[in-house]
């Protein structure tokens, strides 16, 4: 039992990895890598919003209707997202408005309804909590590897203090306004599944 | 004029795929062969111009700060914004619910084409996207919202086709065996994206 706890923490994290080898929730790991500090609490609020549906929703497995269980999900789902979205408003009301819509899309966020159809219709609460948590994790992860590079190369700040020495601006560096863009967070992510996968050759399609 | 130009950006410079990333699960899923992407993409435009004029009349009429002032003046500093969130995607479960009853009623053969695409849109962030911009963006009237929720929906039709097109021909090329499959799709969906990218500063 303790092992199987173990696999499903571990497992989303690295091996199957939510967003490079399941490709889920892409929409928002993209949209709010610009900066660290956005990409931080966009992957703790996925965190709260998945571990705390998917345990709701596993209290729930047995007494959902079948037919309707989508529509009950939404509603599980995007209680949370609101509670996480007031949360945001009252108190990192800046960070909130500059996540904007994205804040609210977590309620489509494949990873949210994905773990719950996979694994918390199926598993005890518990289980089901640290699966939640654990594929979160997996997110918040490649959200902050995208956010660094991206801020690191297209501001020269990390967390929005300047990392970058202004001796190298004065020999002519300059920041690389492309990272900023969102074509470069699509091109940096092809190139993350390009390096898990070329450490985990299973992964490679044929 | 002006809905022209609301038209033509929504289509072109705030492309929901290649500015937003809206539906992006979906868009690499179900873009492996142009015939399916193309049903996927029909779906999409039908659902976000039934759902997001219905979400737009909701947010202006209930949800949005003093819109309930019509109902007499002591509704009329309730501001029930806090439940959009919850309201909007209510909205789209149900009518991807009716359209899909609708359709399979009165078209079999469109239903069977667009079989499970149907009940996958509800989840779909292209959709709920659709109507936070909209409620992010403040139209005036009906007509803009309408006009923003059709050229979104082709935008993304549009981006889904090429890149089916595209992923329909680089199954016959030679990529490095790690890159292959969703590690060059996205590579290839940047590369689309900063095409797309000169549209940018347009204005009609």
């Amino acid at each position: 039992m303790n092992d199987k706890l173990k696999e499903t923490l571990l497992r989303p994290i690295f091996i199957g990895n939510p967003i490079t080898t399941l490709i889920l929730g892409i929409c928002s790991a993209l949209a709010v890598t610009v900066q660290l500090k956005g990409a931080f609490v966009m992957g703790l609020s996925v965190i709260v919003v998945t571990a705390f549906s998917n345990f709701i929703v596993s209290c729930l497995r047995n007494s959902i209707p079948n037919r309707v269980r989508i529509i009950v999900q939404l509603v599980v789902v995007s209680l949370m997202v609101i509670l996480v979205d007031q949360f945001l408003k009252a108190f990192a009301y800046s960070i909130e408005k500059q996540l904007s819509v994205y804040i609210g899309l977590i309620i489509t966020n494949c990873i949210v309804m994905g773990r719950i159809e996979a694994f918390g219709l199926g598993n005890k609460p518990i289980p089901s909590f640290l699966d939640g948590l654990a594929n979160g994790a997996g997110y918040a992860m490649i959200l902050i590897i995208i956010a660094f590079f991206r801020e690191l190369l297209g501001s020269g700040t990390l967390f929005g203090f300047q990392v970058i020495p202004q001796c190298l601006y004065d020999l002519g560096y300059m920041n690389n306004g492309l990272v900023i863009l969102p074509p470069m967070a699509l091109i940096l992510l092809g190139c993350i599944v390009w390096v898990q996968r070329s450490i985990q050759k299973d992964l490679q399609e044929k | 004029m002006e809905y022209l130009s609301l038209f033509v950006k929504s289509i072109f410079v705030d492309n929901m795929i290649f500015a937003y990333f809206l539906g992006m699960c979906s868009y690499l899923a179900v873009s492996k062969n142009v015939k399916t992407a193309s049903g996927l993409g029909v779906a999409v435009i039908f659902v976000l111009l039934v759902t997001l004029p219905i979400n737009y009349l909701l947010n202006k009429f209930v949800l949005s700060p003093g819109a309930l002032a019509w109902l007499g003046d002591s509704f009329a500093g309730v501001d029930l914004s806090f439940l959009s969130l919850i309201t909007f995607i209510a909205v789209i479960a149900a009518i991807v619910q009716l359209v899909e009853m609708i359709v399979e009623k009165f078209s079999p053969t469109l239903y069977s084409e667009l079989g499970i695409f149907l009940p996958l849109i509800a989840v779909n962030c292209a959709i709920l996207g659709g109507s936070l911009f909209m409620q992010q963006r403040d139209f005036s009237n009906l007509g803009e919202a309408a006009v923003f929720s059709l050229g979104s929906g082709l935008g993304w039709f549009l981006a889904i086709v090429t890149l089916a097109a595209i992923r329909e021909k680089m199954s016959y090329s030679n990529v490095p065996a790690a890159l292959k499959g969703i590690g060059i799709t996205f590579i290839t969906v940047g590369l689309m994206a900063m095409a797309f990218m000169t549209f940018m500063g347009i204005s009609l």
